[in-house]
């Protein structure tokens, strides 16, 4: 092999509308005000964050609305040096989850807001258990990544 | 329970680049392998079983159409699936079932990827939605390490020690397939290659990763009645398990990883298997990361919860250890992501029926398939052995 063989390029674009819904709907208007959303599960009393419209394990519609706590801890971490198609930013950055305070789930989000070039200085700072709390971009759009990371305390 | 299945052959393509041909004609060069195995062809199957990981890989949705030919299908009934990792492994079972009701006598199962046509990680973003998950779990390196370092996390096992173990299993296997001669990457590394090499995604290195991978593998399952008549020297189907997970990343439990548990346990029921590690003499576990490979050890209860890292260094799922793990060199050398979970059934049939070559585990006369998918979503399991 190592030979350039000819290929033929192309390429496939598609557009998709995704229906939103009213439970994304009124998470990401949420975000849109920063508030971080979830709702609890009436039968497993469970606060789940995004906010769900049933609860996977009972099978129910999900309950009352709470705004959760902007903090949490580090539950575990992975630092990304590539570049990829659909990445959320530019390398290198670190995708963590993370357990907000008085929810009972993990929420997957960015670690940032620090020098990610040293691997030991990330590894002395981003621990498991560490605090940390989320950092908001200047404008809002009601998206995932209105929330720019999470910086540790 | 069903009635008794067996494999009487198992093709495989060589792995690589593979962009001298097209993708038709990659599938109809493991599609001839696996005849000429088992010494049958297109008249003797009864129903075709084909698949690749989600087809935004391929670029063309509708792969069972333009493999039609290939794949000799037509005429035939044909059945298509794709769970990502393990796909390879969901046709293995969907021909297995198939065998197993009574309703066919003889299925051909194939599975094919050709990495190098197209953006396999761009292909990954697009197994999540673009509300949450797609922005955090995307690529394949990115969902695995996360899992990997919760694992490390949640036992407070020592760097020193983790990398290590993944820096031996990625030593071993890169040197493993040196003598798998369809095998993709094969390269002498030292501990200190892999230890030293590139971060992907902390703590992942480059050693620590599959590559991409262009291939097809194809296996034909027959009843028992066929077999005994065709072939001398079949594997025999055993026990089998498969068990998929939630959507929401993390809900459940990724380290004491209940899919993975669920797979093993359902298909060591079915063989009757109650201590793995004495009684499976070879396993090819679906490895495309270093530290994936022993996460499963645990699951897969070849060993305690914490341990895989420990008994590693010690040797025992090498190749001249208690249990063989990999000896084709597995996921780690060659991942034709479609083909990979069928590569591993393949590889487990060839060494229980003595026709791994140069690779052959001495005696080996019960293997355990496994391959995992989804984004740490699906795991499947398939045991056979050498006897009925």
């Amino acid at each position: 092999m190592g030979k350039n063989f000819e290929t033929l390029e192309h390429q496939v674009w598609l557009p998709y509308k995704f229906s939103v819904g009213p439970v994304f709907n009124r998470f990401f208007e949420g975000l849109k005000e920063g508030k971080i959303l979830g709702n609890r599960c009436p039968k497993c009393n469970k606060v789940l964050v995004p906010a769900r419209s049933f609860c996977p394990e009972c099978f129910v519609d999900m309950g009352d609305w709470e705004e959760v706590s902007q903090e949490g801890e580090v539950v575990t971490w992975a630092q990304a040096n590539y570049e990829f198609f659909g990445a959320p930013a530019e390398p290198p950055f670190i995708g963590a989850l993370i357990r907000l305070d008085h929810t009972d789930c993990n929420f997957l989000h960015l670690v940032g807001g620090f020098d990610l070039s040293d691997i030991d200085a990330v590894k002395s700072k981003v621990k498991s258990g560490a605090r940390v709390k989320a950092v908001w971009s200047d404008v809002k759009k009601g998206h995932m990544l209105d929330i720019k990371f999470f910086e540790p305390e | 329970m069903g009635r008794p299945v067996a494999i009487i052959g198992a093709g495989q393509t060589k792995h690589g680049n593979r962009s001298e041909i097209t993708y038709p004609d990659l599938v109809r060069e493991g599609v001839k392998s696996v005849f000429e195995d088992a010494g049958v062809g297109p008249d003797d199957i009864d129903g075709v079983v084909f698949g690749t990981m989600p087809s935004m890989m391929e670029g063309v949705a509708l792969t069972h159409f333009y493999f039609a030919d290939a794949l000799q299908a037509v005429g035939k009934p044909i059945l298509k699936s794709e769970t990502c990792g393990s796909t390879g492994m969901s046709l293995a079972l969907t021909g297995y079932y198939w065998v197993a009701s009574g309703m066919a006598d003889m299925v051909l199962v194939v599975g094919s990827e050709k990495m190098h046509e197209g953006d396999s990680q761009a292909t990954m973003t697009t197994v999540a939605e673009p509300f949450y998950l797609r922005y955090f779990i995307a690529g394949a390196p990115g969902i695995f390490s996360l899992q990997s370092k919760l694992w490390i996390d949640r036992y407070g096992l020592s760097e020193e020690l983790v990398r290590d173990a993944a820096a031996k299993i990625s030593v071993d296997h890169h040197n493993d397939a040196f003598d798998n001669p369809v095998a993709h990457i094969k390269k002498k590394l030292t501990m200190d290659d892999v230890k030293n090499s590139k971060v992907v995604v902390y703590p992942s290195r480059l050693w620590d990763i599959c590559p991409n991978s262009d291939g097809a593998c194809g296996v034909i399952f027959a009843s028992e009645e066929k077999a005994k008549k065709i072939c001398r020297n079949p594997a025999w189907v055993k026990g089998v398990g498969y068990s998929g997970e939630e959507y929401w990343f993390d809900d459940s439990d990724k380290v004491v990883w209940k899919s993975a548990i669920n797979a093993a346990k359902q298909a060591y029921k079915m063989a009757g298997i109650t201590n793995p590690i004495e009684e499976l003499d070879v396993a090819e576990i679906y490895n495309p990361f270093t530290y994936v490979e022993l996460l499963h050890y645990e699951c897969f209860g070849f060993c305690d919860f914490g341990k895989a890292s420990d008994l590693t260094l010690k040797g025992i799922f090498a190749r001249d250890g208690k249990l063989p793990c990999d000896p084709s060199g597995g996921v780690l050398c060659t991942n034709p992501i479609g083909a990979s979970g069928l590569i591993r059934v393949a590889e487990a049939a060839m060494q229980v029926t003595g026709k791994a070559g140069d690779h052959q585990i001495e005696d080996a006369k019960l293997g355990f398939a496994h391959a995992m998918g989804g984004a740490s979503q699906f795991n499947g399991v398939m045991i056979v052995g050498s006897e009925l």
